[in-house]
């Protein structure tokens, strides 16, 4: 374990990227030690963590690094942040509506602001700011109650006027000759904008190195429960017995949920994105229009990245369609009228699962041993570290801890929503 | 681009339509308990494959129809008006 040495507080950080090592192996054109190994699957894990994206692999290193599990196996599909976690828009922000909801992003975004030093990996995390658009008095109304919400709990967000909004956005068309005149914003300074891929690479390396297993291209299609307990877990490469499983899977939370026989409360949207040509940097914020249903921001390689709410019906296909590109453009046109000559490089899609009240589902299920942490709708990327952080907490002890109590699975028959109306995919 | 067949107005294309979610009969609300009538709001299938679906022509006969479509391709196997499904 030469990778690791302490930091004074009981954690072990991840070490073996610094100034000094490029500087040796750039001179040296010495080759960079794999960042994660490929292991042979074993007959059993202590736990499995099905998704190999952030959530999953998150959990699987705060599991290893703050509970002592070393015997743990993240089993992935496809390639790691192969689903959401490398489809998102990369955006980061706790200004959320319920208490319940702005403690735990804003937790989460604490969590990204020390990542980088903590996995020692560099995640790129740029704090430039977040504006939400209000473009009529509900909207503003809701953004002052949001703010107040907020505060309570500690985040740095307010309410601007549009002369505010225009000094910090001057390509935005703030003037009121415009279908949605810009009456003010929703301003949040923490938020910001993140390089998603390396969240993914750095908690998978990070987790490596203690001792967790990373398998790629193994797909999972069973889930053995006996006298309502897991037993283990059935995939293209053997079976696993293990007494805890994880579902954090994303597009597929109900198909894997359904393996263990738990139902969910789930429908599964795709959400379209789009990345222009990269041009010199004009946009140092995020800017987001929920009435447009559209969020711009412009990455360090120059490109304009483009997001929508979810498709209008629900589907498994990751295809992109006209109506997206030709809505998009048009709305962010409204915006920023500049931009008329801009040309898209590519579009893609991920599936978002979405819940009845727009927050996630963690914790454990009527299936003793079989936790999920699903229903991520548009939300899960920023969620991403602390969602890991309490799931380790709730598979080591098996009830899940204080932070995503509101969360549980049993909400739902029981009649307690969260009503979390401050996610991306309501138009307000 | 997806068609629907919509049984009045023929091919059109999806746009004009309104997604309804799974069809499914609405348990009487008079004798269902909360945990029934729960389950039936909130909890779906979710298949990836073929679903049975409501789907309303908003921009077109304004008539509610019952699709069946696969939600991984999106090939649509039938159409029919909705009532015959209430009887």
């Amino acid at each position: 374990m030469s990778a690791l040495n302490g930091n004074g507080n009981g954690h072990r950080r991840v070490r073996g990227y610094s100034a000094w090592s490029l500087l040796r192996h750039g001179l040296a054109h010495s080759p960079w030690p794999r960042a994660w190994h490929d292991h042979e699957l074993r007959g059993s894990y202590d736990a499995v963590i099905i998704g190999g994206g952030v959530h999953g692999l998150a959990t699987a290193y705060y599991l290893a690094r703050d509970h002592g599990m070393r015997n743990i196996a993240v089993l992935e599909r496809a390639y790691i942040g192969s689903g959401g976690s490398g489809r998102n828009t990369a955006i980061l922000r706790s200004n959320y509506l319920t208490p319940e909801g702005v403690r735990f992003y804003d937790r989460s975004i604490k969590l990204y602001e020390h990542l980088a030093a903590d996995l020692n990996y560099n995640v790129m995390f740029s704090q430039r700011g977040h504006l939400t658009l209000a473009h009529n008095d509900a909207s503003l109304r809701t953004m002052r109650w949001r703010t107040e919400v907020n505060k309570l709990q500690g985040v740095d967000s307010e309410v601007i006027d549009a002369d505010r909004v225009k000094e910090l956005v001057p390509h935005l068309d703030t003037s009121d000759e415009t279908r949605y005149p810009v009456l003010g914003a929703l301003y949040h300074p923490p938020g910001g904008i993140v390089r998603h891929d390396a969240v993914v690479w750095g908690y998978a390396r990070a987790a490596d190195a203690h001792g967790v297993h990373i398998h790629q291209q193994t797909e999972v299609t069973g889930i053995d429960v006996s006298h309502g307990r897991v037993t283990g877990v059935r995939t293209n490469r053997g079976r696993i017995a293990t007494p805890v499983v994880l579902n954090a899977t994303a597009g597929w939370s109900s198909l894997v949920s359904h393996m263990a026989g738990v139902e969910m409360p789930v429908q599964t949207f795709p959400l379209q994105a789009a990345v222009t040509e990269p041009v010199r940097p004009f946009l140092d914020t995020v800017v987001v229009s929920g009435t447009l249903h559209v969020y711009v921001s412009q990455t360090d390689r120059g490109e304009l990245v483009f997001g929508a709410s979810v498709d209008p019906f629900a589907s498994y296909s990751v295809r992109g369609s006209l109506e997206f590109t030709e809505g998009i453009a048009g709305h962010v046109l409204e915006l920023m009228p500049a931009l008329a000559r801009m040309r898209l490089l590519r579009q893609w899609a991920g599936l978002c699962d979405m819940t009845p009240d727009y927050s996630p589902i963690m914790g454990p299920t009527p299936v003793e041993g079989f936790y999920v942490d699903v229903g991520w709708g548009t939300y899960g990327f920023k969620a991403g570290p602390v969602s890991g952080e309490a799931m380790a907490a709730c598979l080591a002890e098996g009830k899940p801890p204080e932070i995503i109590s509101a969360f549980g699975l049993d909400r739902f028959l029981e009649g307690r929503l969260v009503g979390e109306k401050g996610a991306a995919a309501v138009g307000h | 681009m997806m068609l629907l067949p919509c049984p009045w107005c023929g091919p059109r294309n999806a746009t004009e339509f309104r997604f309804g979610g799974a069809a499914g009969s609405r348990p009487d609300p008079a004798t269902t308990t909360p945990e029934q009538w729960r389950r039936y709001l909130y909890f779906h299938t979710n298949p990836r494959g073929w679903q049975t679906e409501s789907w309303y022509h908003a921009a077109g006969c304004r008539r509610f129809l019952t699709v069946e479509r696969n939600t991984l391709t999106h090939e649509v196997r039938s159409a029919h008006d909705a009532r015959e499904d209430a009887r």
